[in-house]
């Protein structure tokens, strides 16, 4: 297995640290005049999601991990694994499990393209677009005329996911949501 | 600004760095001829290396033609074994622009290559000194007059431990979390103080008054004489810190030759240790420690590093014109 030293670490590398695979944030040298070097690095664990700090000796070295992205087409799932599909043109599918899809879940429409990170290919997270169109499927009844201001409801969407909408929305549109923020972006179909 | 694209033949430094850069210069010059200090110039190029195991000098060869014997020679870490060679001879005073040369260092406040003031005042201790490293970068950046706080009284109020008598497991134990627990356990005492200071002592100086660090643990003595107070026995060296940047280092400095070759050959069992060559000890300047070097104290002053600060930024590529990845 490949590995890094501390002066190739960039913010996007790929490691091993305590075993699991983490992506460099950021990476500062730092030395008293007279003393040791070390680099303090900030990394996200791809397993848990959480940012860890860690210093290293300058000239120590990390494993690279065997991380990658690719787009895949999400195709249905069978209760307990969510299949995607490489958009290559490879038909190559991959089944992810919950703890994969449990960020994406709620933005999941099949047919729809995901960012898919692969772990010694196998699926370790699924991300969303930064914006998807998801058809609402419950939500108090329009009030006609409302399309400008005033006031919001909930609506419920295909996925599950909740957004807070104006009150002109009705069951059947389609609306453009941010993944980020979860928020209501506006209505593409009515 | 872009700082780093490979290829680039664009400066990262504004003209207004490189203006301001000129007049730092000369702001020096001034400083040290209206005291009667006497600017010279050393060789870049020298037969010996330094011993320091944190400090890894980069090699140049010279052919035999020029009338060198051996074609190994080292660009130089600092000027200061040249500089107290000069003392030896009966100088006097004297200060320098040096260029200095350190491989491995790179980072928002490191180039491998970089500017060096080093001065050298006969007749003053540690304590004369700071005040005129004060004078100097206090005229020039109009900051405060900066206080004094002891190396342990500076560990005991930001890391809360007393560096002379903490044992190495509470130490290395204190050091966990930012470098785990193998590492910790595995890393030298000295090692795990520079942690310290570079994960809690630094950046607690960022928010606070110009600060000199002064009396160091004599295991960190380098060049330095040393004292016993109060049971421990301290160096009298000294950095100053300016908004948490390390400005420079200091000595009231060590005259007495056969402990400076002892200082030496530690430095060399602890490169064995560390798996690092051996270096050869610089005859040349123990000769002129033999022969007698001036009481004095001397310090090395990160010149990009005060530019940095006189322009308030935070990485030394916007006060270089061509840092090493666009050398």
């Amino acid at each position: 297995m490949a590995s890094h030293s501390t002066n190739e670490f960039r913010s996007g590398l790929k490691v091993l640290l305590d075993g699991d695979p983490c992506v460099i944030l950021e990476n500062e040298f730092v030395k008293p005049g007279k003393g040791q070097a070390f680099n303090r690095v900030k990394l996200r664990n791809l397993m848990s999601n959480r940012v860890w700090e860690r210093t290293f000796k300058s000239g120590d070295s990390l494993e690279s991990a065997d991380v990658v992205e690719q787009e895949m087409e999400y195709l249905y799932t069978d209760g307990e694994f969510w299949h995607f599909m490489l958009t290559d043109g490879s038909f190559e599918q991959y089944p992810a499990d919950a703890k994969a899809v449990s960020d994406v879940l709620k933005w999941l429409k099949e047919q729809d393209v995901y960012t898919v990170t692969l772990y010694n290919g196998a699926p370790l997270t699924v991300s969303a677009p930064n914006f998807v169109e998801l058809e609402v499927v419950d939500t108090d009844p329009g009030m006609k005329g409302d399309t400008a201001q005033g006031g919001s409801k909930p609506a419920t969407l295909t996925t599950g996911a909740v957004v807070s909408v104006p009150l002109f929305i009705n069951i059947g549109d389609v609306l453009k949501v941010d993944t980020r923020s979860g928020e209501y972006v506006n209505r593409v179909k009515t | 600004m872009d700082s780093g694209t490979v290829g680039s033949w664009q400066p990262s430094a504004s003209l207004e760095a490189l203006e301001m850069r000129a007049r730092q210069s000369a702001f020096v010059r001034d400083f040290f001829a209206s005291r009667q200090v006497l600017e010279v110039e050393t060789p870049v190029i020298g037969r010996f290396g330094v011993t320091d195991v944190n400090l890894d000098a980069i090699p140049a060869r010279v052919s035999s033609g020029s009338g060198w014997p051996d074609p190994n020679a080292w660009l130089q870490t600092s000027p200061e074994y040249h500089m107290k060679r000069l003392l030896a001879a009966g100088c006097g005073p004297i200060f320098q622009i040096a260029r200095a040369f350190r491989d491995g260092e790179r980072g928002r406040r490191h180039n491998p290559e970089f500017s060096l003031l080093e001065w050298y005042r006969t007749g003053f201790d540690d304590q004369q000194l700071m005040d005129e490293v004060a004078e100097l970068v206090c005229g020039w950046l109009g900051a405060p007059t900066p206080r004094r706080l002891d190396y342990r009284d500076a560990c005991r109020r930001y890391a809360g431990l007393d560096p002379f008598t903490i044992s190495d497991a509470d130490l290395a134990h204190h050091c966990q979390r930012w470098l785990g627990e193998d590492l910790a356990h595995q890393l030298s005492r000295d090692d795990c103080l520079d942690v310290i200071m570079s994960h809690e002592i630094e950046p607690a100086l960022k928010s606070e008054p110009p600060t000199f660090i002064q009396h160091y643990p004599a295991s960190q003595a380098a060049l330095a004489r040393t004292s016993v107070w109060d049971g421990v026995t301290i160096a009298h060296r000294f950095e100053l810190y300016v908004e948490g940047v390390e400005l420079c280092n200091g000595y009231w400095e060590l005259a007495d030759a056969p402990e400076q070759r002892r200082r030496f050959e530690a430095d060399n069992r602890l490169r064995v240790a560390a798996g690092k060559p051996v270096r050869d000890i610089d005859s040349r300047l123990l000769a002129a420690l033999d022969a007698g070097l001036p009481d004095c104290a001397g310090v090395a002053l990160g010149l990009d590093r005060l530019l940095m600060l006189k322009l308030g930024t935070r990485d030394i590529a916007d006060v270089l014109p061509f840092p090493i990845e666009r050398a």
